[in-house]
């Protein structure tokens, strides 16, 4: 499927995950936080910047990475992102989202 | 004389020994594998005790039945592995090797959730993952006059990932044939997106949850159990009420794996998810539930992996480069309840889908559809792992890596 964000077409999902990380921008990823009604700060982005890195070196995203990382803590994590801080956070990030076996 | 040295004999563990003892010249080679434990469990079958469909004899064997001859078998706890040295730090003894295999895989720990652990472990909480749970379960269940039962994962990845949901549909099984299924409230409780998180088996099988009257709770990361109010809190603010939960605590690598600075921030070892080999030592190689792969932790999975890392040991051996086949092939029967069960088969890029297996076009096993037949593949499994997977025995028409002939894949859009 393709959709078009802020004048750009990109590859998505069914469920709207970007499945090209190379197409993704900082405007995109603005324009999708804003249809999931957030407005991003220098906290978000630095957790955007942190579970991309992760996904370039193959690594798993875990919550309990997460908490480890030192990034942020677990409660700012679900302001940030409410409704789902993995799912909404890797959406923003044009990776895919976290999956179990089916 | 060289010394390959493999740690866990679980199924991974004793699969490769199995299969190393006959590929290595004995002359040469020294095969040792370590465990602390001297029973080895048929994990799957913890899924069944709970529900008295299995009985404790079916899970439980003597390991070294299953550790081939020409193997030692070393039955100590593992302190340390110093991969600088080349050693690894048993508890009365010292260990070196040319080549490790680790095969510690995943263990559950309450422990790090709040509350979990605490005075209602075993009361009125329980897991399922450990023959000591699923038996305690099975006794509470047997008596268990009704109530909201809370079926729930606390964190990604866990071992087997549809277990729980498997156990959720036994449960509504179990509770209909003692003709209480009206007073028992049955709720799945998942930190993702759904019961269901790949979009085939979402359309396949949601089917599944409302018909079995099974309500759905997702995105809900677990902070603490208040176990005194019977209530479990995540931290987004929802929280869900129990009278009996059946939790998989987090699965974390085995404590060794932290001690020795070889494990990511679950304890898994980073490891090379197309050949094995661990991406920190050339001469460590990774089997099984212990890696950090992106392959489903199960037996199946490790079955595959084994096939493959034999062969790039061998190549390690004779110092060819190694094999990058490895794709994160998974085959699991999945209990629907009822008699019947679902087959899925997939890899690192393909999601489940609805075909054949393992003849294209014949089956006879359905994929991702309910069957009568299904079940019994499931149930014949067993036999098939005690006789035939520890022992390395390859199975027939089913391959290591994943076949795409006979599947319903949709053309890339």
């Amino acid at each position: 499927m393709e959709k078009v964000i802020n004048g750009k077409t990109v590859k998505v999902n069914e469920e709207g995950y970007l499945t090209d990380l190379s197409q993704w921008d900082k405007k995109i990823a603005v324009e999708l936080a804003k249809e999931k009604g957030i407005e991003m700060t220098d906290k978000h982005w630095e957790v955007i910047d942190y579970i991309q890195n992760k996904y370039k070196s193959e690594e798993p995203l875990s919550i309990r990475g997460i908490k480890k990382s030192g990034v942020i803590n677990i409660k700012e994590f679900y302001d940030l992102f409410p409704g789902g801080p993995l799912k909404v956070s890797t959406l923003i990030a044009g990776i895919p989202k976290p999956k179990s076996c089916m | 004389m060289k010394k390959l040295l493999i740690l866990g004999a679980g199924t991974s563990g004793t699969m490769m020994a199995n299969h190393m003892v006959k590929k290595l010249p004995r002359e040469d080679w020294d095969i040792t594998i370590v465990d602390q434990y001297k029973t080895h469990y048929y994990q799957p079958g913890f899924l069944f005790l709970p529900f008295d469909l299995y009985k404790s004899k079916d899970v439980k064997k003597k390991g070294e039945n299953f550790i081939p001859r020409g193997v030692n078998y070393v039955l100590q706890k593992i302190d340390k592995i110093v991969p600088e040295k080349n050693q690894v730090i048993l508890e009365k003894e010292i260990l070196s090797y040319d080549i490790l295999i680790i095969a510690t895989g995943t263990k559950i720990f309450p422990g790090e959730v709040e509350g979990m652990k605490g005075p209602k472990w075993y009361k009125n909480i329980f897991d399922f993952y450990t023959y000591e749970g699923a038996k305690a379960l099975r006794n509470k269940l047997r008596e268990w006059e009704g109530g909201k039962l809370v079926v729930h994962i606390s964190e990604m990845p866990i071992k087997c990932p549809v277990a729980p949901l498997e156990f959720a549909f036994l449960a509504d099984s179990y509770f209909i044939n003692k003709k209480m299924r009206d007073k028992v409230d049955i709720t799945f409780v998942t930190p993702m997106g759904g019961a269901f998180t790949k979009p085939k088996a979402t359309k396949a099988l949601h089917y599944l949850l409302e018909g079995k009257n099974i309500k759905e709770v997702t995105d809900f990361a677990i902070e603490r159990v208040d176990y005194e109010n019977n209530k479990i809190y995540d931290y987004g603010g929802q929280e869900v009420e129990y009278d009996l939960l059946v939790t998989v605590p987090p699965n974390l690598g085995d404590p060794v794996i932290e001690r020795s600075g070889l494990g990511d921030d679950m304890n898994f070892v980073p490891t090379h998810k197309a050949t094995l080999q661990s991406k920190a030592h050339k001469n460590i190689f990774v089997i099984g539930d212990a890696s950090n792969l992106p392959a489903s932790k199960a037996g199946s999975v490790a079955h595959f992996e084994a096939e493959i890392l034999e062969e790039n040991i061998l190549r390690y051996i004779k110092g060819e480069p190694l094999k990058e086949e490895f794709d994160g092939h998974a085959n699991c029967f999945i209990e629907t309840g009822h008699g019947k069960a679902l087959l899925i088969d997939f890899n690192y890029t393909h999601e489940p889908v609805e075909g054949t297996f393992p003849f294209p076009g014949v089956g006879p096993l359905k994929l991702l559809k309910e069957s009568r037949m299904n079940h019994f593949g499931k149930l014949a499994f067993r036999w098939i792992y005690w006789n035939m997977l520890l022992k390395g025995t390859h199975i027939p028409f089913v391959s290591a890596t994943m076949s795409e002939s006979g599947k319903h894949f949709e053309k890339e859009d």
